[in-house]
């Protein structure tokens, strides 16, 4: 079976000016993948992602979306693929002079011309996915942090994205509720066709869900693995793959 | 030679013979002065000193102080070539050190220091990059300005109405009361000096020209930099720190529209109402030292002020505060927009918000001033 390919990611060189993260990265993510990116912390997995996002350009090399080069594109292009893209911040990121309702009615309203009613009786249904019904009217500071990431998910939801990114999900949460969360990001990956992209160095997580995966390392600056993590954890190409993997334990 | 360097609290002794020291550990060595023994350690160090060992057979309890001599031994002893002999120390103490020393991870960011001329080019490229910033900061918030007028825009009333009431009706009980206290102020300093003359009388002139045309939109400004534009770089900068600015950009929603528009506009609305409001009750503070304090007769008072009063003087007033209003919530969303990513920053946006704004509402008066002298005005 050839999958279509979602993200293409050529001879990407990560980095802030001279201060170079990660050089001459490439790896595809294909439709309906759960693709995990992980490392070390400082490694420079929320800058990849922010560079996938288009938040930060690429010091070099190309991130393609859909056959479109997201450094290179048009206003217009960008703005195409940001629609069809949530993103899961690592804190949520609600907006906190607006309700739970309202955060994810704002990408509704921007752009989809449905009516008013429309668009609350969506909301709610965004919330009810992300087991939050009821919380309609809530400011994101009168609820907990996990439920602030499942509302921060329902908003990533709001526009039927292809592509959902995820920076630390479980960060911050206790074992059932970042267990909740991993299935629901199963669910939605399964149900939803969703292609997913996960940040994170929660091992749990990494197998439960992961079905590709890229191992970045801080020291050579390069992609160290990539595959199935439990193919990794299996055959480890080697003692930083499998270091991480067992948590330290080593060969 | 035989040296010896008794700390008698401490129970540290450093015995130094035939080029190698002897760090005695006995008793407990708690809160010790460790850098007075550091010192003595590097003194001899300097002196061709061998080797260092230790005795610690009756070292009882010991606290960071100690780790700290240790520590810092070791390291002279590292950079001179000095052998370390720390077998006879407790092997707690042994690991810790092992522990210290373990880490050989380097700190990304070169901090080494660089000379003078490319700390300056540094510094010149800093300054083209604010710059550059500030001009795109300017270039999209006056884009959306025009989206606005010309009915695009995303801004939500609601946003508008908040920060609208927040600059207004919330801000009308500090700026009456500040005005009418530096109505009185000037009032009364005047009149010490008009009084020499026998013209207290023109007490009543001097403070309302005075309020009417600078004194009041200045007021109004310092005070409404230092509550709103500080809280719109505090609500920004806070939101930068939550992710918030950045979701707002991968939703593809302009910061500009969404975050200054509202604020701008309302601060550029309420500001000339201030100003007014600050107008009046400066005069009123004058009156207040006028019928009072100067037993001016009240209605002498007001034909005096109102006399005083012209419309062109009034206008340029309000004019100072529709630019004060400007300037404040630029500064105050600039550096909002432009906090880093901790709670630090937000404290810092903060306090360059206010500083900023005050210092650009004097350069503008300034120019506003020369403009009016030009014009005649
Ligand atoms: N805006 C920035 N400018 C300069 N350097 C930055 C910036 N943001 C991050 N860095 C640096 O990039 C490095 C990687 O940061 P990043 O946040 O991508 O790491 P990470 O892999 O996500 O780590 P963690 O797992 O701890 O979240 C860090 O050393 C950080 O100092
Ligand atoms: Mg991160």
């Amino acid at each position: 079976m050839t999958e279509k390919v979602k993200i293409d990611v050529r001879n990407l060189t990560v980095g802030y000016g001279d201060y170079v993260l990660l050089h001459d990265a490439e790896y595809q993510v294909k439709q309906g993948d759960v693709f995990i990116i992980m490392g070390g912390s400082g490694c420079g997995k929320s800058s990849m992602l922010r560079v996938l996002t288009g938040l930060i350009p690429p010091l070099k090399g190309s991130v393609v979306i859909d056959g479109t080069d997201i450094a290179n594109a048009s206003m217009e292009e960008v703005q195409k693929i940001r629609t069809k893209s949530g993103i899961l911040y690592q804190s949520g990121a609600l907006f906190s002079s607006m309700t739970l309702a309202e955060n994810i009615m704002l990408p509704l309203q921007q752009y989809t011309d449905y009516s008013p009613a429309t668009i609350r009786e969506l909301a709610s249904l965004k919330l009810a996915l992300v087991g939050l019904t009821g919380f309609d009217d809530f400011y994101p500071s009168e609820i907990s942090g996990g439920m602030k990431k499942r509302a921060g998910l329902a908003r990533a939801l709001a526009l039927d994205p292809d592509i959902v990114y995820f920076d630390e999900p479980s960060a911050g949460l206790d074992p059932i509720s970042s267990h909740n969360l991993d299935d629901l990001i199963l669910e939605i990956n399964q149900s939803l066709g969703t292609t997913i992209v996960v940040v994170t160095h929660e091992l749990a997580s990494i197998f439960a869900i992961g079905n590709n995966s890229i191992f970045l390392d801080a020291e050579t600056k390069t992609i160290l693995a990539r595959g199935n993590p439990k193919e990794l954890l299996k055959n480890p190409p080697n003692e930083a793959v499998y270091k991480f993997l067992t948590r330290g334990e080593g060969k | 030679m035989l040296t010896v360097l008794k700390h008698q609290k401490n129970n540290v002794q450093v015995v130094v013979q035939n080029n190698a020291a002897k760090i005695i550990l006995s008793g407990d060595v708690l809160e010790c002065d460790s850098d007075n023994i550091v010192q003595q350690v590097q003194k001899f160090s300097a002196e061709n000193l061998k080797s260092i060992s230790f005795e610690a057979q009756t070292l009882e309890k010991w606290d960071s102080s100690l780790l700290v001599i240790l520590y810092e031994t070791l390291r002279v002893a590292q950079a001179n070539g000095i052998n370390v002999n720390m077998s006879d120390l407790p092997q707690n103490l042994q690991d810790l050190m092992k522990l210290a020393f373990a880490d050989d991870r380097k700190p990304t960011h070169d901090d080494s220091q660089f000379s003078w001329l490319e700390s300056l080019g540094k510094k010149i490229i800093d300054l083209w990059e604010t710059i550059s910033q500030v001009c795109k900061f300017l270039g999209k918030t006056t884009v959306s300005v025009g989206k606005f007028l010309s009915g695009q825009s995303i801004m939500r009333g609601v946003d508008f109405y908040s920060a609208l009431n927040d600059c207004g009706p919330k801000a009308l009980a500090i700026v009456s009361l500040i005005s009418f206290l530096v109505g009185l102020i000037l009032a009364f300093v005047g009149a010490v000096q008009l009084q020499t003359f026998g013209a207290q009388i023109y007490v009543a002139s001097l403070v309302t020209i005075g309020m009417c045309r600078i004194m009041g939109a200045i007021m109004v400004g310092i005070i409404m930099a230092g509550r709103t534009g500080s809280s719109y770089a505090a609500t920004i900068g806070t939101m930068q720190v939550n992710e918030e600015l950045d979701a707002l950009q991968t939703m593809g929603m302009p910061a500009t529209d969404f975050l200054v528009l509202p604020r701008l506009l309302a601060l550029v609305l309420a500001m000339p109402i201030l100003t007014m409001l600050s107008d009046i009750m400066g005069m009123i503070g004058g009156a207040f030292i006028g019928v009072f304090m100067m037993q001016i007769p009240y209605q002498e008072y007001w034909k005096y002020a109102f006399d005083a009063f012209t419309l062109k003087n009034f206008l340029v007033g309000i004019f100072h505060g529709f630019c004060f209003g400007i300037i404040i919530a630029l500064c105050g969303c600039y550096s909002g927009l432009h906090c880093g990513r901790n709670a630090d920053s937000v404290g810092l946006a903060t306090t360059k918000s206010v500083v900023c704004a005050i210092v650009w509402m004097i350069v503008v008066t300034g120019i506003i001033t020369i403009i009016c002298q030009e014009l005649g005005l």
